[in-house]
C-alpha cells in the first residue's frame, strides 16, 4: 500500500517540479525580448508609453506585449513568418522595443487556437496579431480583446467581422485568377484540372477557390473536376493526390494553393509515370519546391515572403496599439524597411502582388 | 458483494493519488500564473474543456462495462454538421434539437447493436464508426460553413451561466450536472453494479441473469446522446458548423477516462475519478498555456502523464514482487529431479 502512495508522490512531484520551472523561466523557445537599447521589457507593460526620443519611429509606444498567434505552431511557413531570426513579426515588434512573443495550439482548428489566444489575453497582451484558422469561430474571443483595448491585427487568414486590420499576403482575386493563368498557360488551355487545399473551412483557401472558377470561365476547355482537402498535413495531402490520379486517369494539371498541398502533391508526381503530363502549380514555398523545380516536375509555383508579411503585420500591431493608426481606410503608416502602406477597403493593407518562382529565379530565395 | 466493496475500496485509492495531482497541479498553476486561479481562467478553461469533459462520461461507464467507444468525436462532428445544415435550410431550433439528439442516439444504437447482437470486438466496430460518422458529416457540409446561429445560442460561448458572476460555462454546468446523474447510476444502482459486473466478467454476468447485451447497448445510446449534446455546444460556442469540428477529441476523452483510473479492462474506475482526471487534465494545459511553456512540447507533458497513469499502479505492484525476482532461487532437488531422469 505505502509503495502505492509512494509511487504516486512520484508522479506528483516531476509535474509541480516542471510546472514552477516554467514560471520561473517564463519563456518560450519563440519569444523574444525587446533590445537592451529600448525600454527594458520588463517594465509594467500597459502603462509604459514613455516614447523612445532616439527611435526613428519617435512616437510608438515601446514595452508593449504583443502575442503572435499562427494558425498552428511548428509549420514552416509561419516560423518564417513569425520569427526574429528570419525578419517576421517578432523581429519588427522587437525592433520598436517592445516584446513579441509566437503562441498558438498544436492543430490548425479554432478549438486548438481559442486556448492560445484566452491565455495572451489572461496574460495582458497589448496587441493580437493572429491568422485565423476560422472566419467567425474566433470572433467571440477576439472580439473580447478588443473590449479590452487589445489590437487585433490578423494576418495570412482574416476574420473580417472581429478586427480592426487585415494584413492581406498578396490579392485574394490575384493569387485564384494568376494560379489557372500560370495552369492554363502550361496546358494550352485544355484539360481535366484539380485542387489540392488545405481544410475546408480554411478562409483564405475558399476564397481564392473561388476566383480560380471565375477565372476557369475563360478558359472553355479547362474543367475543374474535384477539389479535394489535405487538410494542411503532408500525409493526408499525399493521400488525395494519389486518390484524385486513381479517380481521374485523364488529369492534366493541379493547383494546389498551400505550401504543404503542394509539396506532397509535388512528390506524389514526382515519378517518371506522372512528370511533365501532369502539371502542378499553386502556392509553395521555395525551400520545399526547389527540388522539383529543378527536376521539371513543377514549372513555376507563387508565393509572397511570408517574413515581410509577418514584419508587416508586427510593424501594423505596434502602430494600431499605439494609436498612430486606426485601421480607417486612407490611413497610412510606414513599416520599416518595407516602406510605406496605405489602409484600404475592409481595412485591409495589401503586402503586395503574388511573386512566380521558377526555375530561374528560386535559387535566389532561402525560406 | 464484498468483492465489489473491496474493488471500490481500491479505486478510493487511485483517487486520492490523482486529487494530490490536481492539488499540485493547482499549486504549482497558481505559483507560475497569477492568472491561474481567476475566474475568468475558470470560464475560459471551462470553455476549452466543456464538450470534452461531457463525452469522458457516458465512456466512461462504457469501458468499466469492458467496452471501448472511439466514435465520440466524430459523432460529435457529425451532430455539428447536422446542426449547421437543418438550421441554414430553415428549421426551427427546437425541431434541429430533436433531430441531432434521435441522429446520435441512432449513432449510438448502431455501435451498440454491431457491437452486442453481432458481437464485433468493440474496438474495431468504433473505429469503424469513427471514420463513418466523420465521412457523413462531410457529406453533410462538405466544403461549407454554417456560421449564421443566433446570437441568444451563440452566447454560451460568450457569456457564464447567470448567478456564478459569468465565471462558470453553460458546459461547465451540463458537466457538473451529468457527472451527478452518471455517479448516481454507476455507484447506487442495480444497473450500475451490473456495468461493474460485465466488467469484470461478461460471461458471469450473463449467467447471473444480467442483460448484459442491452445494458451495452443502452450505454452506446447513451454515449450518442451525449455526444451529439456536446456537438451542440460545440457550434454554438465557435459559432461555426464545419465538418472537421472536434477532430481527433476522441484521443482527449480517452486519455483522460484511463488517466481517472478506469481499467482499460472492463470492470474498474469512478466517476470521481473522471471528474479529477478532467480537472488535472484541463489544468496542467491552461497552465501550461499561461507559463509560455513551448506548445510543441505539451504533447509530451499530456502524454507522459498518461503513460504515467498506466505505469504507476502496475509499478506499486512491481516493485512490491521486486525482491523475490531479484533474490537468487534456490532450486530444489525435487525441481531438477524429473528432467534428468
Amino acid at each position: 500500500m505505502n509503495l502505492r502512495r509512494a509511487s504516486w508522490l512520484a508522479l506528483a512531484i516531476p509535474i509541480t517540479v516542471a510546472l514552477a520551472a516554467c514560471s520561473s523561466s517564463s519563456s518560450s523557445s519563440s519569444s523574444s525580448s525587446a533590445p537592451a537599447s529600448s525600454a527594458p521589457a520588463s517594465s509594467a507593460p500597459a502603462s509604459s508609453s514613455a516614447p523612445a526620443s532616439s527611435a526613428p519611429a519617435s512616437s510608438l509606444k515601446t514595452g508593449l506585449n504583443v502575442y503572435v498567434v499562427p494558425k498552428q505552431l511548428g509549420q514552416s511557413y509561419f516560423t518564417t513568418a513569425d520569427s526574429q531570426n528570419s525578419g517576421g513579426a517578432i523581429a519588427a515588434i522587437s525592433s520598436l522595443g517592445s516584446t513579441g512573443t509566437e503562441t498558438s495550439g498544436t492543430a490548425a482548428t479554432p478549438a486548438a487556437q481559442i486556448p492560445a489566444i484566452q491565455a495572451a489575453i489572461a496574460k495582458g497582451a497589448n496587441a493580437l496579431v493572429v491568422s485565423a484558422t476560422d472566419p467567425t469561430a474566433l470572433c467571440p474571443t477576439l472580439q473580447s480583446a478588443m473590449k479590452k483595448g487589445i489590437a487585433v491585427v490578423t494576418y495570412d487568414s482574416d476574420a473580417p467581422t472581429c478586427r480592426s486590420l487585415f494584413i492581406n499576403q498578396a490579392s485574394t482575386a490575384q493569387i485564384g485568377t494568376s494560379e489557372v493563368d500560370i495552369l492554363a498557360k502550361e496546358l494550352n488551355g485544355t484539360g481535366q484540372i484539380a485542387i489540392v487545399s488545405a481544410a475546408a473551412s480554411a478562409t483564405n483557401q475558399n476564397a481564392w477557390i473561388g476566383y480560380m472558377k471565375q477565372e476557369l470561365k475563360k478558359y472553355p476547355k479547362m474543367s475543374l473536376v474535384a477539389t479535394v482537402y489535405g487538410n494542411d498535413d503532408a500525409t493526408v495531402s499525399t493521400q488525395v493526390t494519389q486518390g484524385l490520379l486513381q479517380q481521374y486517369p485523364n488529369l492534366k494539371g493541379i493547383i494546389s494553393p498551400t505550401t504543404v498541398g503542394i509539396a506532397a502533391a509535388a512528390a506524389v508526381l514526382d515519378t517518371a509515370k506522372y512528370r511533365g503530363k501532369v502539371m502542378l502549380t499553386g502556392l509553395g514555398t521555395p525551400d520545399s519546391m526547389k527540388k522539383f523545380v529543378s527536376d521539371g516536375t513543377v514549372k513555376a509555383f507563387e508565393l509572397w515572403n511570408p517574413a515581410d508579411l509577418g514584419y508587416l503585420a508586427g510593424y501594423a500591431a505596434i502602430e494600431l496599439a499605439s494609436g498612430k493608426i486606426t485601421g480607417a481606410q486612407g490611413q497610412s503608416f510606414t513599416a520599416g524597411k518595407l516602406g510605406s502602406y496605405t489602409i484600404g477597403a475592409d481595412n485591409t493593407v495589401l503586402l503586395g502582388p503574388p511573386y512566380v518562382f521558377d526555375a530561374s529565379n528560386i535559387n535566389k530565395f532561402n525560406f | 458483494m464484498n468483492n465489489l466493496a473491496e474493488r471500490l475500496r481500491g479505486a478510493a485509492r487511485w483517487e486520492t493519488g490523482l486529487a494530490l495531482v490536481v492539488i499540485a497541479v493547482l499549486i504549482a498553476g497558481s505559483s507560475a500564473s497569477p492568472h491561474f486561479l481567476t475566474g475568468g481562467n475558470l470560464f475560459n478553461v471551462g470553455l476549452s474543456n466543456g464538450e470534452i469533459a461531457i463525452m469522458t462520461l457516458p465512456l466512461t461507464l462504457i469501458v468499466i462495462s469492458g467496452e471501448i467507444d472511439l466514435s465520440v468525436a466524430s459523432i460529435l462532428g457529425m451532430a455539428s454538421a447536422l446542426l449547421g445544415v437543418l438550421w441554414k435550410d430553415g428549421w426551427p431550433m427546437p425541431a434541429v434539437f430533436i433531430t441531432v439528439a434521435i441522429v446520435g442516439l441512432a449513432a449510438g444504437a448502431v455501435n451498440g447493436l454491431l457491437v452486442t447482437r453481432l458481437g464485433l470486438p468493440s474496438l474495431a466496430v468504433t473505429i469503424g464508426t469513427l471514420a463513418l460518422y466523420r465521412g457523413i458529416a462531410t457529406i453533410l457540409l462538405g466544403p461549407n460553413t454554417v456560421a449564421s446561429f443566433p446570437t441568444a445560442y451563440t452566447n454560451l460561448g460568450v457569456n457564464g451561466v447567470p448567478g456564478t458572476g459569468g465565471d462558470v460555462t453553460y458546459s461547465t454546468l451540463i458537466f457538473v450536472v451529468l457527472a451527478v446523474i452518471f455517479g448516481v447510476v454507476l455507484h447506487a444502482t442495480t444497473a450500475g453494479r451490473s456495468i461493474y459486473a460485465m466488467g469484470a466478467s461478461a460471461e458471469a454476468a450473463q449467467f447471473a441473469g444480467i442483460r448484459v447485451k442491452r445494458i451495452k447497448t443502452v450505454l452506446y445510446m447513451v454515449s450518442g446522446l451525449v455526444c451529439s449534446l456536446a456537438g451542440v455546444l460545440y457550434t454554438f460556442r465557435l459559432n461555426t458548423a464545419v465538418q472537421n469540428n472536434g477532430l481527433g477529441l476522441e484521443l482527449d476523452v480517452v486519455a483522460i477516462v484511463l488517466l481517472a483510473g478506469v481499467s482499460i479492462f472492463g470492470g474498474k474506475g469512478t466517476v470521481i475519478g473522471v471528474v479529477l482526471a478532467v480537472l488535472a487534465f484541463a489544468g496542467i494545459q491552461n497552465a501550461l498555456f499561461l507559463t509560455n511553456f513551448n506548445q510543441e512540447a505539451s504533447g509530451i507533458v499530456t502524454g507522459a502523464l498518461l503513460l504515467a497513469s498506466v505505469f504507476v499502479p502496475n509499478a506499486a505492484r512491481w516493485l512490491r514482487y521486486l525482491p523475490q525476482k531479484i533474490r537468487p532461487r534456490k532450486i530444489s532437488p525435487q525441481e531438477i529431479g524429473p528432467q534428468e531422469t
